[in-house]
């Protein structure tokens, strides 16, 4: 696994790892007797787009799910380790669980816009989280970052659910940048989207990591090789838990894996 | 779980490579030994199959396009297609200069002998030995003997320093030599710069196994 000390070295054409803001450390899950991960350590950088990727059910969904308290409305769930956001353990006693999604937000695998209308949706959270500011202007800035203002800025009130998917995702991202957040966690944000759509989230994902820190689970490692300049990869042990196999640059991690395990994998000779 | 079609397609980029360097190491081969023999025939043998030499590599690299297009190729894989497809390019460029030997040959068919060759055919073996190792190294994948390899260019090297000088003293003799000395002097670059091509090779054996591109040799010419 690369240190971070590693991944800060400016290497030629490389992004820097930059500082570190949600900070992995020896994580380990149980639901009920079954244990979902196993001793995950993983740095997630800001203002960089980083990739979690692996074959289905070693536990990627789950990991980036802890990151933000999603899972704990799930009976049985236990978690072990910790996970630092800027610091501070998100799973400490004190800390409130809306806060931390408020802080670190969340983009789903099929787009889940309220059956409202686009402003709404859109200014939805703001309001709920009590923003005096001028309503109008976080609708506009949100979907402006978004990359969706131009399509829709004509159809404000018109039902959101009447958007097509591609719309729709791009409609949820801005719904989670009105409340201002400093991560935003995507959970194969495009597997519902066809390639056209696709990449224009991808796009979006590259604009919005210049501010944000990206963390994106999926399963089309051809995104994961396009769009993120860390990627984690993540395996299936005998027992079923979830491990980290290997995290470094996306770069090294397509053209030149260190992990046995990570080569078979992405060269599809896994299974 | 293997990927039977894809790791089929691997395997014969890799096979008509070795064909290639086949084709141009009998082209270098032929080519001195028309040179030696003063055999035109052989020479435009070796010209006229140039054209063989060039339909392979554009055969070999329109497979490997192929692949990346259609197969989304990565880690291993994405590097030997990588390296078969630079390596292609050097080993075809190789058949350029064998091509060049043989039109030098031709050339100066109607010319008496200079000297009885020497230097030349043992440039030519060293670099032809050069080319089979580099080609060793690859089929198994051994960044060593392609290291080792790249020792053997300063012989090269030297061979060639010792012609260029030696039909520099039979140019400053005797003017009328001047221009077989200047083909031969060509010959000899012709076949430095086949050595140079090898330690291409070499050094894309060292990326296919290790990732990294390294500069292994700096050619003085």
């Amino acid at each position: 696994m690369a240190q971070v000390s590693e991944l800060q070295a400016d290497t030629e054409g490389s992004p820097t790892f930059g500082e570190v803001v949600i900070d992995i450390d020896h994580l380990s899950v149980w639901y009920g007797g079954f244990q979902a991960l196993r001793d995950i350590t993983l740095p997630l950088p800001g203002q960089r787009v980083t990739a979690i990727i692996g074959p289905s059910g070693c536990g990627k969904s789950t990991l980036i799910r802890c990151l933000n308290r999603m899972n704990d409305l799930v009976p049985n769930f236990r978690a072990e380790g910790h996970v630092l956001f800027e610091g501070q353990d998100v799973y400490a006693r004190r800390v409130d669980p809306v806060d931390v999604r408020r802080r670190i937000g969340m983009v789903f695998q099929k787009p889940n816009p309220f059956p409202k209308s686009i402003y709404e949706n859109v200014a939805f959270g703001a309001r709920i989280n009590g923003y005096t500011g001028r309503l109008d202007d976080i609708v506009e800035h949100a979907l402006r970052q978004a990359a969706l203002w131009n399509e829709v800025k004509d159809i404000l009130r018109r039902n959101a659910l009447t958007l097509s998917g591609g719309q729709q995702q791009r409609l949820c991202i801005a719904r989670t940048l009105a409340i201002e957040p400093e991560v935003i966690l995507m959970d194969e944000p495009c597997s519902a989207l066809d390639p056209v759509a696709t990449l224009k989230i991808e796009d979006l994902m590259r604009e919005l990591a210049e501010i944000y820190a990206i963390i994106i689970v999926t399963h089309n490692m051809q995104q994961a090789a396009r769009v993120a300049d860390f990627t984690a990869v993540m395996m299936m042990a005998p027992d079923r838990a979830g491990e980290m196999v290997e995290f470094g640059r996306t770069r090294q991690i397509f053209t030149n894996p260190r992990d046995k395990r990570t080569e078979d994998y992405i060269t599809g000779r896994f299974g | 779980m293997p990927r039977t079609a894809f790791d089929q397609r691997l395997t014969e980029i890799q096979e008509d490579m070795l064909v290639l360097a086949d084709m141009v190491e009998s082209a270098i081969d032929r080519s001195i030994q028309a040179l030696k023999d003063r055999n035109v025939e052989v020479a435009r043998q070796v010209i006229d199959d140039d054209i063989k030499i060039n339909r392979k590599r554009y055969e070999v690299e329109e497979k490997c396009l192929e692949l990346i297009a259609t197969q989304q190729p990565l880690a291993g894989d994405l590097r030997t297609i990588v390296a078969v497809l630079y390596m292609v390019v050097d080993l075809e460029r190789m058949g350029d200069h064998a091509e060049g030997i043989a039109k030098i040959v031709v050339t100066l068919a109607d010319e008496p002998p200079l000297k009885p060759y020497v230097d030349l055919p043992r440039m030519a073996d060293i670099a032809t030995e050069m080319l089979r190792e580099s080609l060793e190294a690859f089929k198994h994948r051994d960044v060593e003997r392609a290291r080792a390899i790249i020792d053997r260019d300063d012989e090269v090297d030297a061979l060639y320093n010792q012609v260029d000088r030696e039909l520099l003293t039979y140019m400053l003799n005797d003017p009328r030599t001047i221009e077989r000395a200047t083909y031969l002097i060509w010959v000899a670059h012709n076949l430095e710069r086949i050595a140079d091509r090898v330690t291409n090779v070499c050094e894309r054996v060292v990326y296919l196994v290790t990732g990294k591109v390294e500069e292994l040799n700096v050619s003085k010419y």
